[in-house]
């Protein structure tokens, strides 16, 4: 008990000599190893503090980096544009192709259809033609010109 | 009236420069131990000089509003934890991004002694000793972990880490109290 008691007494003189008193009690091994941290601590800080900077070189890299980044980016677009105007050309063009093709066809269609049409119906001759034309353009002689039309009869008997 | 104008101007601008004199003044004095704050809670250089700028930055623009109600340093250190703690929270949040962290590891943390130490011996001794202390550290809740770093790294009094952590002294000594004991076990443990 006296052991323990004595143990607590110096370490609570430690603490003191510290400056750490009104704390947790803090045993001289203990207070060796914070001792060794804080220098350590310090050691670090001060030379992480003083260390040169490396400014310039990680601008450049950032420099370069957006350099980078512009040239690809002009490239890209370029590259959308171009490409889009070579599509549309081709769709026109395809589409110019395509009415004429469409055109061609139809005048084919048509000449076809002429010359079947000429094929099927073998047996209208010249004659027959012009039988119909006779016919249709003749006229029966009005009432009103019957007494002409027999004296002429009458001349030509004579 | 105009004359008066002037003066008003000219005191204005002498205000300014007087104000900008100080706060250079503190961001000398001052700027070292923020940093070795932010190094010891984080391990990680970069990260520490960037939280060291932001929070210089911050205290630069609400420097009018200071009233000196604590010390300069007491008000640094708040916007050092805060800044610390929220750059911890958006990591956490930005679950998505890369978790990749520059934290060096403990054995590296602990190569960094003075070089008066002593014999081969007593240098191994105590660079064992500290990586021992770290890797408690490491273990510790956030809050613990800074109050400890507070107290026995700047030496704070347990006020002023009251003061600067928002936290009451009796909570404060309740958190040293647990990471002292923390400390002990992984020292003792090895033992």
């Amino acid at each position: 008990m006296n052991e323990m008691n004595t143990e607590n007494d110096a370490a609570q003189t430690a603490n003191t000599q510290a400056g750490f008193e009104n704390e947790p009690v803090i045993d001289a091994e203990l207070q060796q190893a914070l001792a060794s941290f804080k220098a350590s601590m310090h050691a670090w800080s001060e030379a992480a503090y003083s260390r040169p900077r490396t400014v310039a070189p990680t601008v450049r890299q950032r420099g370069w980096r957006l350099a980078a980044g512009w040239a690809l980016g002009c490239v890209l677009v370029a590259g959308s544009v171009s490409g889009g105007l070579v599509e549309q050309h081709h769709r026109v063009e395809a589409k110019r192709m395509a009415t004429e093709q469409r055109a061609a066809e139809h005048e084919r269609q048509l000449r076809e259809q002429e010359a079947q049409a000429k094929a099927s119906d073998p047996g209208v001759t010249d004659e027959v033609l012009l039988a119909g034309v006779d016919s249709d353009v003749s006229r029966q002689v009005p009432s009103a010109m019957e007494p002409l039309a027999q004296m002429m009869q009458d001349d030509e008997v004579k | 009236m105009a004359a008066g104008t002037a003066l008003d101007a000219m005191a204005m601008t002498t205000a300014d420069d007087a104000a900008a004199q100080e706060f250079a003044r503190v961001v000398e004095k001052h700027r070292p131990q923020i940093f070795r704050f932010l190094l010891s809670s984080t391990r990680d250089v970069d990260l520490a000089e960037t939280l060291t700028q932001e929070c210089f930055l911050k205290a630069h623009r609400n420097w009018g509003s200071f009233r000196g109600d604590s010390s300069a340093m007491t008000w640094l250190m708040r916007i050092a934890i805060n800044l610390q703690k929220d750059h911890w929270r958006n990591r956490r949040m930005q679950f998505w991004r890369t978790t990749r962290t520059n934290s060096v590891d403990l054995d590296e943390a602990s190569e960094w002694l003075p070089s008066g130490e002593g014999s081969a011996e007593q240098h191994l001794l105590a660079r064992e000793r500290v990586a021992e202390v770290w890797a408690a550290v490491k273990g510790l809740s956030e809050r613990q972990r800074t109050v400890f770093l507070l107290r026995y790294v700047e030496e704070q009094e347990l006020s002023e880490i009251a003061a600067a952590t928002g936290l009451s002294e009796g909570t404060v000594k309740a958190h040293l109290s647990r990471a002292v004991a923390r400390v002990r076990l992984e020292l003792g443990g090895k033992r």
